[in-house]
């Protein structure tokens, strides 16, 4: 069984912009490998080149582990190299506006936590971490919050979600294998698998 | 109320409901590649796990592979690594592969297909965002990351939650010049590249029931752009046509009764939607994009927009104005190929625009077939030739320069005019390197032009 999470605790790291596409948290020149090792420092490489100031290359969120960001985060390529890259670099949760679904399940298989808030907490929170870095931010699945400083927002985060990484679920190996006979009986059902 | 066909896939494959709440759903076919997979086998291999279904599992090399010269070992030591470490996973777990040797190899969703391993009423997951792609034909396809190749490795399943369904009817007679390319685009563009988010796509109306089954693939392939991880036309006379006497369809006597079961597992006439979205086909022209995402395309006798969500962003890196008509916009580039629009048919869409023409003097442009099988019918009706002597380079079969993980890319801030599927920042190999999408005869015409024209125009000449 994996790990179980019930709350993650560090600085915040706000980066703007909707349809951040997976293409761009990690080039696909970095999946030209056989493990996901180092995959961290490449993190958004081809934006940080093209924007000094890029948060990823600030070091005042060096120490960052909730990444805050806009509208449909992850999309496009289904590269699983996009949030192996997010958590190797330290980050542990995404809290944003929403997540594209393949990026959003692709996460929650290696334990990366991905919540929503509203566009109004988002701009909130990526103000407050903007103007105090260092500000601790508590996210708690268990009680659907996150804190940071003197705020507290309720998180929306899908049950299943939630459960999985309460519960140490989140690596489902084990869960789609406790019933296999069960697999091996929708085999033997299925016309195209049986015979036509 | 009547089921649609997402819903009759979803319950005849459902294993069981998990403690989570998910439902864990059995995957009838399994494709897999060099990219997303060798991390996979490695996980299976730590936790002293077998393949449960091996013959479920089929394996090609597309994404990797330099498209002039393919000798071994591969000049990239990186990419000749990618290729060996998937050569001794099949090997050693009895995962059927048609290598570069074999003339099955291609693109993934291409062969998939090709091969008749895509059947209606199936569950189909790979280790790549345009799996939707098999939609085309009927069957309900994910795209997944390398977690989730590795539990359909151990487990022939994987855990889902419930997705709705949103009818798209695309109605009337797409004009000359106006093929499925421009049909999604049109479609992404209305709906947002998040619009499909939590849905399964249904394409529909008589525009998609009079498409062929390679245009139904193209419009298929980029459901995913559009947010949608499932995207499918139900299975029809057209799609029975088409799998018959392929290599992996039902043979015989079986085949008719493969063609009962598969005309079940199409949508009922009453079918409960979540969503209903209707687009006249004649509202339609060719598209091409202007931003760094798939949604951001106008149509060609259009102009750029100037103001608007993300506008300033993508014109910036662009390097496009916006108020500018999109025509006429130089390119450097030209690309035909990629799982969208690599296909016979498309090949055979830009060699009627080349066909007696010269590539514009300042355009590199390249026609990469999706496989083997596509590359030789190309060749058996000499549409290599018209290409070559058009000035187009004639490549061998894989993903080239769609994301460029192989020598084919674009040089700093050239301007490609591709047939693939994705337009953002640094897709094509150069970070700074920028994509129009449009349809395989766009991307001719533009080749021709050496800007970006309507192939309406160039049409009536051809």
């Amino acid at each position: 069984m994996s790990s179980q999470i019930d709350r993650i605790d560090g600085p915040g790291m706000p980066l703007r912009g909707d349809n951040i596409d997976t293409d761009r948290i990690i080039p696909a020149r970095f999946l030209k490998a056989i493990t996901f090792d180092g995959l961290g420092d490449h993190v958004f490489e081809d934006d940080r080149a093209a924007m000094p100031d890029h948060p990823f290359s600030n070091p005042a969120y060096g120490q960052a582990k909730v990444l805050l960001v806009n509208e449909n985060f992850g999309s496009g390529s289904s590269r699983e190299h996009a949030p192996q890259a997010l958590k190797r670099w330290g980050i542990e949760a995404c809290v944003g506006e929403s997540f594209s679904e393949i990026f959003r399940g692709n996460s929650l298989a290696i334990g990366l936590a991905c919540v929503t808030v509203s566009r109004e907490q988002v701009e909130q929170l990526m103000a407050l971490v903007e103007a105090a870095p260092d500000t601790p931010l508590a996210l708690s699945l268990r009680e659907r919050s996150l804190t940071a400083g003197d705020l507290r927002v309720e998180i929306d985060v899908d049950e299943p979600v939630r459960d999985a990484l309460l519960n140490g679920t989140w690596d489902a190996t084990g869960m789609l294998l406790d019933d296999f006979d069960v697999v091996r009986g929708v085999a033997e059902r299925v016309p195209y698998i049986r015979g036509f | 109320m009547g089921k649609t066909l997402l819903r009759k896939v979803w319950d005849q494959h459902t294993v069981r409901k998990l403690p989570t709440g998910q439902t864990q759903l059995f995957i009838g076919l399994h494709l897999i590649h060099e990219v997303t997979t060798p991390q996979a086998f490695d996980m299976l291999r730590v936790r002293g796990i077998g393949v449960a279904f091996p013959d479920r599992t089929f394996a090609t090399t597309d994404h990797i592979i330099p498209t002039l010269d393919q000798s071994r070992p591969f000049a990239d030591p990186l990419a000749e690594a990618m290729l060996a470490a998937l050569e001794s996973n099949c090997a050693e777990y009895g995962i059927p592969f048609w290598n570069l040797d074999s003339d099955r190899q291609g693109i993934v969703h291409v062969i998939g297909p090709e091969l008749g391993l895509t059947q209606p009423g199936m569950t189909i997951a790979c280790g790549d965002s345009h799996t939707s792609t098999h939609g085309a034909l009927g069957a309900v396809a994910f795209g997944i990351g390398t977690s989730q190749v590795r539990d359909v490795l151990a487990s022939q399943s994987l855990a889902f939650d419930p997705l709705k369904v949103r009818r798209i009817t695309v109605d009337g007679q797409l004009a000359d010049g106006v093929f499925a390319k421009d049909v999604i685009l049109e479609i992404i563009a209305r709906l947002g590249v998040k619009g499909g988010v939590g849905h399964a796509y249904e394409y529909g109306g008589s525009a998609i029931e009079a498409m062929s089954i390679d245009e139904r693939l193209t419009v298929c392939n980029m459901s995913i752009e559009g947010g949608a991880r499932v995207g499918y036309v139900n299975p029809d006379q057209t799609t029975f046509d088409y799998l018959r006497g392929r290599p992996f369809a039902p043979q015989g006597e079986a085949f008719d009764r493969a063609v009962s079961w598969w005309r079940s597992t199409a949508s009922d006439p009453n079918a409960d939607y979540d969503d209903v979205v209707e687009i006249p086909a004649s509202e339609i022209e060719p598209r091409v994009t202007w931003g760094i995402n798939p949604g951001q395309s106008v149509g060609v006798s259009d102009t750029i927009p100037a103001t608007g969500a993300g506008v300033d962003e993508a014109l910036a890196f662009m390097g496009l104005s916006g108020g500018a008509p999109i025509r006429g916009t130089k390119i450097d580039v030209a690309f035909v190929g990629s799982c969208t629009n690599s296909r016979l048919s498309d090949l055979r869409e830009a060699a009627r625009i080349a066909k007696g023409q010269r590539v514009a003097s300042h355009v590199k442009a390249l026609v990469v077939p999706g496989s083997q099988a596509v590359l030789a019918a190309a060749e058996r009706e000499g549409l290599d030739q018209v290409f070559r002597d058009a000035g187009f380079e004639w490549r061998g079969a894989g993903c080239s320069m769609c994301l460029a993980m192989n020598p084919d890319r674009l040089d700093g801030e050239q301007v490609s005019a591709s047939s693939s599927n994705r337009n953002f920042k640094g897709r094509q190999g150069s970070p700074t390197g920028r994509t129009l999408l449009m349809s395989p005869a766009m991307v001719a015409a533009a080749a021709l032009a050496g800007e970006v024209v309507d192939v309406r125009t160039v049409m009536s000449h051809v």
